[in-house]
């Protein structure tokens, strides 16, 4: 453990590492997650590979202190590719003592914690559930400490720009970062840059922040900093050249959504009703006005699915989003979109359920729903998102299968990718060929329920073509006509052809790849969703021990790649690591009658990287 | 399907599809069927541009008996469907067709919300005090004491009034009329297609099978007269057979009186004028009932109002004129970007 000493540092020297996890924990009210986005873009600015992992409450004020208003923001970065956010942290943040007891157990032994001691105050420490202070007795031993009182040190930092203390002690998160961005040796301009522009109306907050970030930075650069506790260098990253950006899992959906529909030619109707963690993305599209996007709240999750219904039954794209007890709401109006054959988008945001389960922490857990979830027959494609940027092609295929085949597609993406950002080499628009939606107009033997040779898709009139008006519902329809019809033969038809042109989607889209590994080999791991990240770097680093593992991950949950059945047919064993009970296992187990195994957890949080090699490890050494 | 030829002048049964109409013989649905398709021949509304939507119910079997656009959705949702047929496109004529269990129980929310936003609807509630479809269960507009199937020994819930709930949620057109007034129907529902906005129209319509007779206290020939007051807008609010009772504000408290003309001193100029612009007025001819009172029909309410879909649109407008056509690869580069 270390004491705080104003001994005259040497020269700098700053040891080079691969890749450190920092998290930056603290109350709501202490700026924890714009300092983590600081963070993040002056290490993406550094060239550095990084993956990201905001943890906030669910209570909007927690009462301050409480451990239950601890608001977290995790990144790892490095000078390799970084798949997760991080198993274990190098360094730990912490701005009082709930935020010490929250997060503590995450930290690596001989990892580094910086505490603030000027709220180690009695009354925070007895909110946290302490006893006594825990920088002051030997528990925290087997951590590296730093124990700097951060508040004074930013209300002495800033007491030029005449704030009362409860403001000045506002910048304290800004004296945080300027310290840790001293450790890895950061430059502070893109976040002074960003607070001259952030406060351009208060420059006497844009300058009591930046006066915090370099007070904290100065700190660490005048010695002041333990003399064991030296900077660090993280080199760049080999990462394809190009222009980059951040972005979540939310902006690069909102992004594909839009870019679908101009690759289709077809207006965007965005119907949603607010919930944690999707209403991001109806925050997002509701400031695209100037592309003609129409966003509409509506007044609950079902008039929301009927809206975006109503829209593409009008001739634009219909999507709504939600989680998971909001999707559930919508099954019935999801079932007529499948009735009727009209092309819908259904983002889901997966949570922690059942019901209101634990609305910011992220699952898996929804793959029933989407799949099976519905009275009666009533196939629709699944797609899921395996990571942040792969939102944005995930979107565009969605909107592609909804208007090719005249169908709901249900998108699967969660709460860990709807707020974890990582850098996205920006697309160029010109690489993605148009799949202009073309309408029917023509009269000539017109029926509203003939089908495309090919997909089987009945064809999609707008409402207002001359010649073409028809009646479409939710009672079965005649075959072709489309007048109602309670006919056994025809409902037998019906039922068989909506099914049919479903399962026909899997001769539309790839055929499935390894995405590490060989054919073959002892064990493959297949993953879908946000798993991705953990499973990849798991799967490489037993590789490289020597293992013969595979890593399977799905884009298309349904209907299934038409070759995977013959691909996990190969493999010695099937591991299926998902944050749910066993649903992906469930369903390849049924379609295939392979004897994959289930490897699950549903802590709320992603899975570590160590916890899979466990998992892999134990199964191969046996 | 037919085949539109768009003839010179269409008639009503160029609005009529070559389906089987499969109500129960008598229904009075029938008889507003009839009238909605006179009403857009009298307007000559293209059936191309008209578009019928419905949730379910009897009522809501409408749109395949039009040949125009017509989509039957799911119960209760036929409001939030339409919303965003409008949203997607704001030129299209959109009618709304429910019964008071679509309308008023299961989507009773859609409903509320429709109207408060003003989306340019027409929207038409079937009142029938009934479950038809299911077999005869009481509704939320079912009188206390309605036995049916569910309610043995009557229903002791109260009821809700379709117009007044309409006026409630902020509708800014609200009419009603009755399924064999078939002079009186059509003219109200012109009125409501002309109005821009949510124009909620409550038709008291009788259903043989499961309630019938339940308005025959004013809508029977013999006492319609007395029974019910057709209002119009600046016109008196006068009724009765011999065309001598009149409405009339109470001097001293918020409520209507009747009072007969040539009586008490009581001439045609003490009758209140209808104002069809004003609000409270028009809540208390909504909250008027048999015996005491005679039933309101006609445009109860009428002060239009921006829409809904006209302000999303405009609103749309307005920013790409402020900003220009979006550039969606600067919207790509948007933010922090740097190079590799």
């Amino acid at each position: 453990m270390s004491e705080v000493t104003a001994i005259e540092r040497p020269e700098e020297k700053r040891d080079e590492v691969e890749s450190a996890v920092v998290r930056f924990a603290g109350d709501s009210g202490d700026g924890m997650q714009l300092t983590g986005t600081q963070f993040t873009l002056t290490a993406a600015l550094a060239g550095n590979d990084l993956a990201t992992f905001p943890d906030f409450p669910a209570e909007i004020r927690a009462p301050a202190g409480t451990t239950f208003g601890v608001s977290a923001f995790q990144i790892n970065f490095g000078a390799r590719r970084i798949m997760t956010s991080g198993d274990d942290l190098d360094v730990l943040v912490v701005m009082n003592p709930a935020a010490l007891i929250t997060n503590l157990s995450d930290v690596k032994p001989g990892g580094i914690v910086i505490a603030d001691t000027g709220s180690f105050t009695d009354r925070n420490l007895a909110k946290a559930g302490y006893d006594g202070n825990p920088l002051d007795d030997d528990s925290l031993d087997k951590y590296r400490v730093v124990k700097i009182d951060m508040s004074r040190l930013t209300v002495e930092a800033v007491k030029d720009y005449g704030l009362s203390n409860k403001d000045a002690l506002r910048s304290k998160n800004m004296w945080a970062l300027g310290l840790v961005y001293w450790m890895y040796g950061r430059r502070r301009k893109a976040s002074t840059d960003w607070l001259n522009a952030k406060f351009e109306k208060r420059p006497e907050i844009a300058g009591a922040n930046i006066a915090a970030l370099n007070a904290g930075h100065a700190f660490g650069e005048t010695a002041e900093m333990p003399a064991e506790i030296g900077g660090y260098n993280i080199p760049a990253a080999e990462i394809a050249p190009g222009l980059y950006r951040t972005v979540t899992g939310t902006d690069a959906i909102a992004l594909g959504l839009l870019a679908g529909t101009r690759l289709a030619n077809l207006g965007l109707t965005f119907c949603s009703y607010p919930i944690t963690p999707a209403s991001a993305l109806l925050h997002q599209l509701a400031a695209m006005k100037e592309f003609g996007v129409v966003t509409f709240q509506a007044e609950d999750e079902i008039a929301a699915v009927g809206a975006a219904i109503g829209a593409s039954y009008a001739g634009s794209l219909g999507v709504t989003s939600s989680s998971g007890p909001g999707i559930a709401l919508k099954m019935e109006a999801i079932g007529l979109a499948i009735a009727t054959e009209l092309p819908l988008i259904i983002v889901n945001s997966q949570r922690a359920g059942p019901s209101t389960g634990m609305p910011t922490k992220t699952e898996q857990s929804d793959l029933y729903q989407a799949v099976f979830g519905r009275n009666a027959d009533a196939p629709l494609p699944v797609i899921s998102v395996s990571s942040s940027t792969d939102g944005f092609e995930v979107a565009i295929e969605a909107v592609r299968l909804a208007t090719k085949f005249m169908t709901p597609v249900m998108l699967l993406t969660d709460g860990y990718l709807a707020n974890a950002s990582e850098p996205w080499l920006i697309p160029d628009m010109a690489d993605y060929a148009p799949f202009e939606v073309k309408f029917r107009t023509d009269p000539k033997d017109f029926q509203p329920f003939t089908r495309d040779d090919d997909t089987l898709a009945r064809p999609w009139v707008k409402p207002g073509t001359p010649q073409l008006a028809h009646r479409i519902g939710g009672i079965e329809r005649a075959d072709g006509s489309g007048h109602i019809s309670y006919d056994a033969d025809n409902h037998q038809k019906m039922t068989d052809l909506r099914a049919a042109k479903i399962n026909g989607i899997a001769d539309d889209i790839p055929e499935q790849e390894i995405d590490q590994g060989e054919a073959g080999a002892s064990l493959v791991v297949v993953g879908w969703g946000s798993t991705y990240g953990p499973i990849s770097r798991a799967v490489n680093n037993m590789r490289n021990e020597g293992f013969n593992v595979a890593h399977i991950h799905l884009r298309y949950i349904w209907p299934l790649p038409r070759n995977l059945g013959d691909l996990l047919k190969g493999f010695g064993q099937v591991l299926v690591p998902e944050m749910n009970k066993g649903q992906l296992v469930t369903l390849l187990r049924a379609q295939y009658l392979v004897a994959a195994e289930g490897f699950n957890k549903v802590n709320g949080k992603p899975f570590l990287i160590n916890e899979l090699e466990t998992a892999i490890r134990g199964r191969l050494e046996n | 399907m037919n085949v539109q030829t768009a003839p010179e002048k269409l008639t009503a049964k160029d609005y009529a599809t070559d389906q089987e109409v499969r109500w129960c013989p008598g229904c009075g649905d029938y008889a507003i069927l009839k009238s909605v398709q006179r009403t857009l021949a009298d307007l000559q509304a293209d059936p191309e541009q008209t578009v019928f939507v419905s949730g379910i119910g009897c009522a809501a079997r409408f749109p395949y008996y039009m040949e125009t656009y017509g989509f039957h959705t799911i119960h209760g949702r036929s409001p939030a469907i339409a919303t965003g047929v409008k949203l997607a496109n704001p030129e299209l004529d959109v009618w709304v067709v429910g019964g008071d269990g679509d309308m008023l129980s299961i989507g009773g929310n859609h409903t509320m919300h429709v109207l408060r936003r003003n989306v340019d609807l027409q929207i038409l509630l079937f009142n029938n005090e009934i479950y038809g479809l299911t077999k005869g269960q009481y509704s939320p507009t079912s009188h206390i004491g309605t036995r049916s199937p569910s309610t043995p020994f009557g229903s002791v819930d109260r009821p809700v009034s379709a117009a007044q709930f309409a006026i409630g949620a902020g509708g800014r057109f609200v009419a009603r009329s009755v399924d064999i007034l078939q002079k009186h129907l059509p003219v109200v529902l012109k009125r409501a297609y002309e109005n821009k906005g949510a124009s909620f129209v409550e038709i008291f319509q009788n259903c043989l099978v499961y309630n019938d007779a339940v308005f025959s206290h004013f809508t029977e020939k013999s006492v319609q007269a007395d029974m019910q007051i057709h209002v119009e807008h600046g016109e008196p609010l006068i009724f009765g057979t011999e065309s001598n009772k009149g409405l009339r504000m109470k001097n001293d408290v918020l409520e209507l009186e009747i009072v007969t003309i040539g009586e008490d001193g009581v001439t045609e100029g003490d009758i209140l004028l209808h104002d069809e612009t004003n609000r409270p007025l028009a809540m208390l001819l909504a909250s008027m009932q048999p015996p005491a009172f005679p039933v309101a029909l006609g445009v109860l309410y009428c002060d239009p109002a921006p829409t809904y879909d006209g302000a999303v649109h405009d609103q749309v407008n307005a920013i790409k004129d402020e900003k220009g056509e979006g550039d969606f690869d600067k919207l790509l580069r948007q933010g922090h970007t740097w190079e590799v």
